[in-house]
């Protein structure tokens, strides 16, 4: 279980030997790559700055890691987000989820990106031919957030 | 009360600062409160608050509705709705 904000890129299959090396009671393991598009609604986009709230960020995607795994029985759970700037093809956040059975770690993955995107404290700015701009939060990823409070 | 406030994003850029340590007066007790006090610092305050109802607010680095209380805290930021992922 760890989570951490790094300026460096990733290397996903060195970071899932590395969370995974010595468990054996996994069955199933999945990989969340986030990656930076070159074309956001409409908009061309060259490069991609993201900041973040020290210490708040930490605590938050510990919290909900924390929710996660208080949900599916996960062996091993990982969140790497990257701040920084970027460009088209980067990778910036990674989440890994293992569990015993692909259904647990599946749901998991995906309900770490769904509460991440809406509680982590992180910030996207683009920049391209048009200027610059602060990315709007999408109510589409409020409501994926909430779909998992109904259930 | 002293208070350190941190501003994020658009609201570190509209403020024109990232952060600062403020001397809150009395009767400022929530965080609904320390917003209208911060609009009348100055118009760059002003611009950076006056859509008010979008910026969000934490209180020792968690997350708090406008009406949290103030009682206690060390830490305030306000930032845009986040767009992390």
């Amino acid at each position: 279980m760890a989570v951490r904000v790094q300026r460096d890129a990733f290397d996903t299959d060195w970071e899932v030997k590395r969370l995974t090396a010595g468990l054996t009671d996994i069955g199933a393991i999945v990989t969340f790559t986030g990656v930076m598009r070159r074309n956001n609604e409409g908009r061309d986009v060259s490069t991609m700055t993201l900041e973040h709230y020290p210490g708040m960020t930490e605590s938050e995607l510990e919290r909900v890691e924390q929710l996660a795994r208080q949900r599916w029985p996960l062996e091993a759970s990982l969140i790497v987000h990257r701040v920084g700037t970027f460009g088209p093809g980067d990778g910036i956040v990674l989440v890994v989820t293992a569990s015993a059975h692909r259904q647990a770690a599946f749901a998991a993955a995906e309900f770490l990106m769904d509460y991440l995107k809406t509680q982590a404290p992180f910030w996207k700015k683009e920049a391209g031919p048009h200027g610059e701009r602060w990315v709007d939060a999408r109510t589409s990823d409020a409501a994926a957030a909430q779909r998992w409070e109904a259930e | 009360m002293r208070v350190k406030i941190l501003y994020f994003a658009w609201v570190r850029e509209k403020t024109g600062k990232a952060e600062e340590v403020v001397e809150l007066p009395a009767g400022i007790d929530t965080v609904a409160g320390l917003v209208a006090w911060l609009k009348e610092q100055g118009p760059q305050y002003a611009e950076a608050f006056r859509s008010a109802e979008v910026i969000r607010a934490a209180v020792d680095r968690r997350h708090v509705a406008s009406h949290a209380r103030l009682a206690g805290a060390r830490e305030v930021a306000f930032f845009p709705p986040v767009t992390g992922g």
